[in-house]
């Protein structure tokens, strides 16, 4: 190659790029900062030109959302994009995807809240996005990515997950990430199916017109009789269960030998993984256990090197405690689990959180 | 190698081009690379920076600790800034605008009257790569065919005609940067700025 | 009752093909069971059964999917104007209709009806329009009328109190994306004909590609209103319809 195909880009960017790689039918979106830079870079490579993907500005959060329950119910590949105030108002859309089972991709680069909040980064959308957010018992698969190249492959990876397990992923990754620029690969163009190809994998459920299938499909959520409605929880929550077997993610970075071992994901775990070279360096044991999905949250890991002696963890987020629950919740009492956190958009350095650790649990 | 660097100023002065210009230089030459901005509302008036790390190996925390070198180009910087430039690092500012110098005495200090230089020049636009000229002078660690790639690539093709411009800023930057003396450190702020005005 | 069979030439309606078996959940006198009907008729003989996708409201016809044999898409309440939207773009060559009543159109839905609306989306919304929330028990709507008694308006909509009604349809006409906006009711044979045309009309323009068209039909809730069904018809021939412009309100083509 003359010249090499390098690019810097930023998080935001690549989403769109990657979007539009894998073969995505649709994105529907409305600008909110820090992510805004989704849907204008989809705009610059207008992609209903080359792989006919349609995009639309739509008029709200709220009407995103629904053009994905839309889009999704046709059985395409569809997305949108978003941050914390917005992905509050998609919350009731989420809840009746979910309820429908279908596959689609929600991006929420987060930023700080309580409400309007800051444009600055957070990760204090960890219990809405794991947690429920909207009403009903019902699951998102949430994928944490923790570099641009990550923000690149897990759109991909959250649409063969979603259309895998028939349900809605979401991609949490927060303002730093969205906004940061570094060296990312790209793949190479997957074609979208065609209409037929759509029309006959999702038979099954899709509506997209009758055609040739004979009978008719209908997308609903709405089940008045409760031992129905029960019924689709308990399909439900099997396929949860078969999820948490199948889909739990995670890196391990210097656990093997770890006395301490911190706890992070997305923008915090690079941050962390300085932390854990530091310690190294003035001769602490730590390690880092960085959760890729959030949901599905890897237990087994924390509960094994909780069961090996680790002393003690530390979750270190960009809120004021919210994934620290499901630390202790798989350490099981069996060592320490502390939590290190800043609000409001202020990003700790990795000398605070060695601070941190050094007061909080290595006393 | 690693480098750990941030640009400060105003938005508008071009500090965020400035540090992807650098970072595409940088992966020109293989490097690993992070370009970490501030944004936002700061963006349109007021202070802007951006983080820019440069490394032979994956880099891990976008944010540092610490600088090894801090470009500075408004007093708000040189305020939030000047202590976080690393025991024997290096600050390099401007002098227009900044009426408290800097005071510390472990670190390797610079000035550039880019801003002057640029005006004189009539190229105030180039005042953004004129200081990275002086920067890589101090710092070598891109070789100039790869900034100028960088450059090229980090601008879009409509823009590639001011090349030669740019290519000559970065080299009278190089040439106009210059190490501060000590002894000026110890005038007070009224007297000094008296003596750069 | 006995079969009673009915020679060829005396039957005058028969149940359309596209009418499921499923008994209709709605009261007797209620002018939805009649509007599915006439959307049923309009697809079959329009041969788009294979290409109709309908969207269905939060209201009393949730379950319109149960009667018309065709795919469906449930909506959240209000949102069915996105949904529609997100489907027709998806798959241009799909028959994309929304059905939606008073409360989940002009209330919860207005924003999305009319972003769909200026946008000039090739879609088509059925709006029941009988001035009432049937399903939640006979509250005031936005196009419940001045004076009108309902479970939250027990002495009658008092503008001071309660706000002024507002007629949607007028408002759509100065969209330069809706093209075919119609008002009609099913109150009686002959208005059921022109409803049907009206129906038939405004899937063509869609499939035309020629932007929005709603078919509003005015129609009554027997049930909210308390009133017998032909008690109901008459209130609303006396009080209702004088306050709306029945007929074509606009007929145009999107702007180049």
């Amino acid at each position: 190659m003359a010249e090499k195909d390098v690019r810097l880009m930023k998080g935001n960017e690549v989403i769109a790029h990657a979007a539009v790689h894998c073969g995505c039918d649709g994105y529907f979106g409305y600008p909110i900062t820090p992510q805004s830079e989704v849907m204008e870079t989809l705009m610059e490579l207008r992609p209903w030109e080359s792989t006919g993907m349609v995009v639309l500005q739509a008029e709200s959060e709220i009407a995103s959302i629904n053009m994905v329950y839309g889009g999704a119910a046709t059985g395409k590949k569809i997305m949108t994009s978003s941050s914390s105030p917005g992905v509050s108002l998609m919350s009731e859309g989420l809840s009746y995807i979910a309820a429908c089972e279908l596959p689609c991709l929600v991006v929420n680069c987060q930023r700080g809240g309580p409400g309007l909040g800051t444009i600055q980064p957070s990760q204090g959308d960890y219990m809405q996005a794991c947690k429920g957010g909207g009403h009903g018992d019902y699951h998102l698969i949430v994928l944490a990515p923790s570099s641009v190249q990550e923000m690149y492959d897990f759109v991909g990876l959250s649409f063969d997950i979603a259309f895998k397990h028939r349900n809605p992923v979401m991609l949490l990754a927060d303002g730093a990430i969205g906004q940061m620029m570094e060296k990312v690969v790209f793949s190479e163009q997957k074609p979208r199916l065609t209409d037929e190809e759509v029309a006959e994998q999702q038979k099954a459920w899709a509506a997209t017109g009758k055609g040739q299938r004979g009978k008719s499909n209908v997308v609903t959520s709405l089940y008045l009789n409760p031992e129905e409605l029960e019924g689709l929880n308990n399909r439900l929550q099997e396929k949860y269960n078969r999820i948490k077997a199948e889909e739990a993610r995670w890196e391990e970075f210097m656990c093997d030998d770890a006395e301490y071992v911190l706890v992070a994901f997305g923008s915090s775990a690079r941050i962390c993984s300085a932390v854990v070279e530091q310690a190294r360096e003035e001769g602490i044991k730590l390690g880092l256990m960085r959760p890729i999905t959030l949901w599905p949250f890897p237990e087994k890991p924390l509960a094994d090197m909780a069961a090996r002696g680790v002393k003690g963890f530390m979750s270190v987020e960009m809120n004021a405690g919210q994934m620290v629950e499901d630390v202790r919740l798989a350490v099981e009492g069996k060592a320490a689990v502390e939590h290190y956190g800043r609000t409001g958009g202020v990003i700790f350095t990795p000398d605070e959180v060695l601070e941190a650790l050094k007061n909080n649990l290595i006393k | 190698m690693k480098e750990t660097m941030i640009i400060a100023g105003f938005g508008g002065q071009g500090v965020l081009s400035m540090g992807k210009i650098l970072a595409y230089s940088a992966i020109m030459q293989d490097f690993e690379v992070t370009w970490m901005p501030s944004y936002g509302p700061e963006m349109r008036g007021g202070t802007a920076n951006v983080t820019v790390i440069v490394s032979d190996k994956k880099i891990s925390s976008p944010i540092a600790n610490q600088y090894d070198t801090v470009i500075v180009l408004n007093q708000q910087s040189m305020d939030k800034f000047e202590s976080k430039v690393r025991p024997g690092g290096v600050l390099i500012y401007d002098t227009n605008g900044i009426v408290t110098p800097p005071t510390r005495t472990d670190i390797e200090i610079y000035t550039i009257d880019a801003t002057e230089e640029s005006a004189r020049m009539g190229q105030a636009k180039m005042f953004n790569t004129m200081i990275l000229g002086g920067y890589l002078k101090i710092k070598p660690i891109v070789k100039l065919e790869n900034v100028m790639a960088g450059l090229k690539k980090s601008l879009p093709e409509r823009a590639w005609k001011f090349l030669p411009q740019n290519e000559a800023a970065i080299l009278h930057g190089a040439e106009i940067i210059k190490r501060r003396q000590l002894s000026t450190t110890v005038f007070p702020p009224p007297m000094w700025l008296g003596l750069v005005e | 009752m006995a079969e009673v069979e009915i020679r060829e030439e005396n039957k005058v309606h028969a149940r359309p093909r596209l009418i499921t078996d499923t008994v209709m959940h709605y009261c007797p006198g209620c002018s939805h069971g009649t509007v599915h009907n006439l959307i049923a008729e309009v697809i079959d003989e329009m041969g788009l059964e294979d290409k109709a996708v309908g969207i269905s409201p939060v209201g009393c016809a949730v379950f319109a999917y149960n009667y018309i044999d065709v795919d469906w898409v449930e909506a959240a309440h209000g949102r069915a104007c996105a949904v529609a939207t997100a489907v027709k773009r998806l798959h241009p060559n799909n028959m994309v209709f929304t059905y939606q009543g008073d409360g989940d159109l002009t209330a919860i839905g207005a924003g999305e009806t009319i972003h769909a609306a200026a946008r000039g989306e090739n879609i088509v919304t059925i709006f029941i329009n009988n001035s009432i929330y049937g399903m939640t028990g006979g509250q005031m709507s936005p196009t419940t009328l001045l004076g009108m008694r309902t479970a939250t308006t027990p002495a009658g909509r008092d503008a001071a109190l309660n706000g002024f009604p507002y007629k949607i349809m007028d408002m759509l006409t100065h969209l330069d994306g809706a093209t075919y906006l119609t008002r009609q009711s099913v109150h009686t044979p002959a208005a059921v004909r022109k409803c049907k045309k009206a129906i038939s009309k405004a899937f063509e323009n869609a499939m035309a590609g020629n932007g929005y068209s709603m078919v509003e039909v005015v129609a009554s809730c027997n049930s909210g209103w308390k009133l017998s069904p032909v008690e109901a018809n008459r209130w609303m021939e006396e009080n209702v319809m004088p306050n709306y412009v029945m007929g074509d309100v606009k007929c145009s083509t999107l702007p180049k």
